[in-house]
């Protein structure tokens, strides 16, 4: 029965041991953050950070990160008050059906605490293992940016 | 914004007191005139309090039955209804494609939601302001024309006031609309025309509860899919005694070839249908058509022509030269990020609620009440907002089983989300295509007829109140059939979208062959038939300058008459800097236009492309679009929506073509279905001729057409070599640049 460190609280968790982080997070936890999109590590909706590290969830078990600082998009910001990079989203109005922003946000965070000002090549290929089907992909890119920025 | 209304609140918080009241009285518009026709949905229902509550707590609720797919309406929508009824946006709550409460608006699809809802919201808006504006009147004891009102309070010049939830006591606007009211001239309009931030953002951006998948009832079970291996595969064996046993496994479903199982936990469902997947025989059909051969088996089926417009040269003259070619397109999917996803409750009431991300609630939940054989009155459908869809995807399929799924166990919530696999292989495809295209030309290279044949399965298998339609109902023991498609909507519309030019040839032939079987499953996919159409008109005439020696831009406006077409080609062409780019080897540029439809968004494209002669990939260096949407109710949102059109169909032409044969769909993951990824999505300029007094035109799908074929041409542009079969990926491009 992993014990998971999520935003900074700890929650003892009744599930078998190879159950998927993402399950965990979305079902037992209820956390919205991290989207369900392939459970294959393919297009990166499942995003969340490990000890500061981009972590596809959807093919992480819980168990294996037992103990470890677990973020997700909530631990970043709320809705009343969003994270300068979650403001960023929204004042770019970078996004269509926002089923991406999850991943999307999470890598960027990932980038920025390594590299505080990237550069557009940067970010792009960061974000390269990211799907975003809408084509909001040069306002994400402006978001982040702008990030770095302000 | 509150995902699912609760029936019950919502009728105690909108009064029921007993008052008849009409301010336009139809007597005093005179017998011999015909009452004002009512613009959009409003014309389909008229009565005002379909469509706005004025509810308790400062609150306006708006109703709709368009629906929220990442394209921005309801942020439309509440500017509209906002600047129309002079209130606040804050205030107005909006309740979006929930069946038991909003007005029948059909389908939310083919760039139409602001020109037949969005007209709707604002006269049923400026109408409930002018009664309310009546009743204060009264109240006041004021003529309306001296009463001012701010954010839904009227003052009248001696400083008397009456608030909107004040003079709303109990069934005022439960009248009809008149059409008589009048909408804001732009210069009063605060709201319409501004950049007013999206609603659903901030949620999306943080975490907040606005997908379907968030929702989470009490007592909710997690649902999977087992579906067939290929199109038309038949069930021949389950063992599921075994599985049954599994943990956390709470009924599997069978019903013909229809197999589901759900369980307390998600990962227990997935495990127990990968169990049941491993236990399946399936009995495969024998032959059928494949990927490779699709093209052949179009032009070889058995069609339905469709004269769609024939006017030939009448002038004599006698053409110098005929020029053909032919254009093929596979099969697209719509690839939505987030698999499509559907909740179910069969209540003790014996209504079936389902929570769905379908473009079409009304007609959908009718289609599921055929399919299950229930009253359609007993069927409610609540839109909740999935990923993007552009187009019908498997939203509606999956609202179909998860109502199977639930009925098996009434009185619990079963949340039933597609696989990526299920996604990928199930939902409908946009159709491959072939067209052929063939001029006759003087001796200058102008042209004198032109002739198009396209050859298309539907692009319309949407459920249209049918259960045939939906994807379960072929599989049950008493199974569905799909209906015979009909290539519907009128020449111009569906397979042959923009199949008739826009260009004032002296003579156009356009014959749309309509086949009503299919190849691989498929309905309307973002453009429909207008992508590939575009593409080979755009592609043809393109072809034709060149053999001119003309500009291409030139040589198109040589048979552009409309002026607001004219505008956008000239402007797209400037913005790129047409007329001072210079060849460089390698580099190509290239350039296209259509108007949606025929009658909806103008646009233009022109495009910069490095070709790689040695690896055949082709890099799109930057890209310029002007478009003429009409009048803009939010630019950036149109912006937006154009942007991500060219990133779509650039990703459509650049790499995507789904592969399958008769054991089955092969795009099976983001593996073997690549899209267009950050690093290869180029800069995007667009730029937007506002028309602030011309109707809405909407923008959805307008730039898949000319994005293709501006990419189409900038390769010839670069390469001298005129692909005409997509998608260019660097073996294609390599082979053509080889031969």
């Amino acid at each position: 029965m992993p014990i998971l460190k999520v935003n900074g609280q700890s929650h003892n968790v009744a599930v078998a041991d190879d159950a998927p982080l993402l399950f965990v997070l979305r079902n037992d936890l209820k956390l919205n953050g991290p989207k369900f999109g392939c459970g294959l590590s393919q297009c990166g909706a499942c995003t969340v950070l490990v000890d500061g590290q981009p972590v596809r969830s959807c093919v992480t078990s819980a168990d294996s990160v037992a103990g470890q600082e677990i973020t997700t998009l909530e631990g970043l910001g709320t809705t009343d008050k969003p994270s300068k990079l979650q403001q960023a989203f929204i004042d770019e109005q970078a996004a269509q059906c926002g089923y991406c922003l999850n991943g999307v946000i999470m890598r960027a965070k990932a980038l920025l605490d390594t590299t505080p000002k990237p550069t557009e090549g940067e970010v792009r290929a960061a974000l390269d293992g990211h799907l975003c089907r809408c084509g909001a992909h040069n306002r994400i890119v402006r978001a982040v940016l702008r990030a770095s920025r302000d | 914004m509150n995902i699912v209304t609760n029936r019950r609140h919502f009728l105690k918080t909108t009064g029921s007191l007993a008052v008849s009241f009409s301010l336009f009285d139809m007597s005093l518009v005179g017998a011999q005139q015909a009452a004002p026709v009512l613009p959009g949905d409003l014309k389909t229902s008229p009565k005002l309090s379909s469509w706005l509550r004025i509810e308790a707590g400062g609150k306006v609720r708006l109703l709709v039955g368009k629906v929220e797919l990442g394209q921005g309406i309801l942020t439309a929508f509440t500017q509209l209804c906002a600047d129309e009824l002079d209130i606040e946006p804050a205030r107005i709550v909006i309740t979006s494609g929930d069946t038991f409460l909003v007005p029948d608006e059909g389908v939310t699809a083919g760039s139409q939601s602001l020109s037949y809802g969005g007209v709707a919201v604002r006269q049923a808006s400026a109408e409930a302001r002018a009664i309310l504006l009546d009743l204060a009147a009264k109240k006041l004891g004021v003529e309306p024309e001296k009463l001012t009102i701010k954010d839904g309070t009227i003052s009248a010049p001696d400083g008397k006031k009456a608030t909107y939830w004040e003079l709303v006591t109990g069934k005022e606007l439960e009248v009809p609309a008149s059409g008589l009211a009048k909408i804001k001239p732009t210069a009063e309009r605060r709201y319409i025309g501004q950049n007013m931030p999206r609603l659903d953002i901030p949620a999306k951006a943080t975490g907040g509860q606005i997908f379907i998948q968030d929702l989470r009832p009490e007592g909710m079970l997690h649902a999977r899919m087992v579906h067939p291996p290929a199109y038309n595969a038949k069930l021949l064996g389950l063992d599921s005694a075994k599985i049954e046993k599994m943990r956390g496994v709470v009924k599997i479903v069978r019903d013909g070839s229809f197999v589901g199982v759900i369980a307390e936990r998600e990962e227990q469902a997935i495990a127990a249908a990968e169990a049941l997947r491993q236990s399946s025989q399936w009995e495969l059909p024998a032959t059928g058509p494949s990927s490779e051969t699709v093209h052949d088996w179009l032009l070889a089926q058995k069609t339905k022509d469709l004269f769609i417009k024939d006017s030939p040269d009448k002038s004599g003259a006698v053409p110098a030269n005929t020029v053909e070619a032919t254009w093929r397109r596979p099969y697209h999917m719509h690839a939505t990020i987030g698999p499509s996803t559907a909740l179910g409750t069969l209540g003790a009431d014996g209504v079936m609620t389902i929570q769905t991300h379908s473009q079409s609630v009304f007609e959908t939940g009718a289609a599921i009440a055929q399919m299950l054989d229930m009253d359609v009155a007993k069927v409610r459908c609540q839109h909740v907002q999935g990923a993007g869809c552009y187009g019908h995807n498997g939203a509606d399929d999956v609202a179909a089983e998860v109502a199977l799924l639930a009925r098996a166990i009434p009185g619990r919530p079963v949340r039933l989300q597609w696989s990526r696999n299920d996604e990928h292989k199930w939902e409908p495809y946009g159709s491959a295509m072939v067209i052929k295209t063939k001029a006759t030309l003087d001796n200058k290279g102008d042209i004198l007829d032109w002739t198009l044949d396209l050859w298309s399965t539907s692009h319309g298998t949407r459920p249209g109140k049918k259960a045939g339609n939906l994807l379960p109902a072929w599989m049950l023991e008493k199974p569905f059939e799909l209906p015979t498609p009909i290539n519907n909507g009128g020449p111009n519309y569906a397979a042959d979208r923009n199949g008739i030019a826009l260009y004032d040839f002296p003579g156009q032939k356009v014959t749309t062959h309509f086949i009503e079987t299919f190849a691989a499953r498929a309905s309307s996919t973002r453009g429909l038939g207008a992508y590939a159409n575009v593409f080979s008109i755009e592609g043809f005439i393109d072809e034709l300058a060149a053999r001119a020696k003309a500009d291409p831009v030139e040589y198109r406006l040589r048979y552009l008459k409309d002026e607001r077409a004219r505008a956008v080609l000239t402007k797209a062409a400037e913005m790129f800097g047409w007329d001072k780019w210079t060849a460089e080897p390698g580099k190509g540029r290239g350039i296209a236009f259509a108007r949606y439809k025929n009658i909806s968004t103008y646009a233009a494209v022109a495009m910069e492309v490095a070709v790689d002669k040695a690896s055949g990939k082709v890099r799109v260096l930057r890209v310029c679009c002007a478009a003429d949407a009409g009048e803009l109710v939010s630019p950036d949102g149109t912006k937006n929506q154009l942007e991500g059109g060219i990133i779509q169909s650039l990703s459509w032409t650049l790499k995507e073509a789904v592969r399958f044969d008769v054991r089955g769909v092969k795009s099976e993951d983001w593996t073997s279905y690549p899209i267009l990824t950050f690093t290869e999505v180029p800069p995007i300029t667009i730029e937007l001729i506002d028309r602030p007094t011309a109707p809405f035109l909407g923008a959805g799908e307008a730039t898949q057409g000319p994005t293709g074929a501006a990419l189409a041409n900038a390769v010839f542009n670069a390469t001298n070599v005129r692909f005409r079969e997509m998608p260019f990926t660097p073996a294609r491009v390599k082979a053509g640049l080889s031969a």
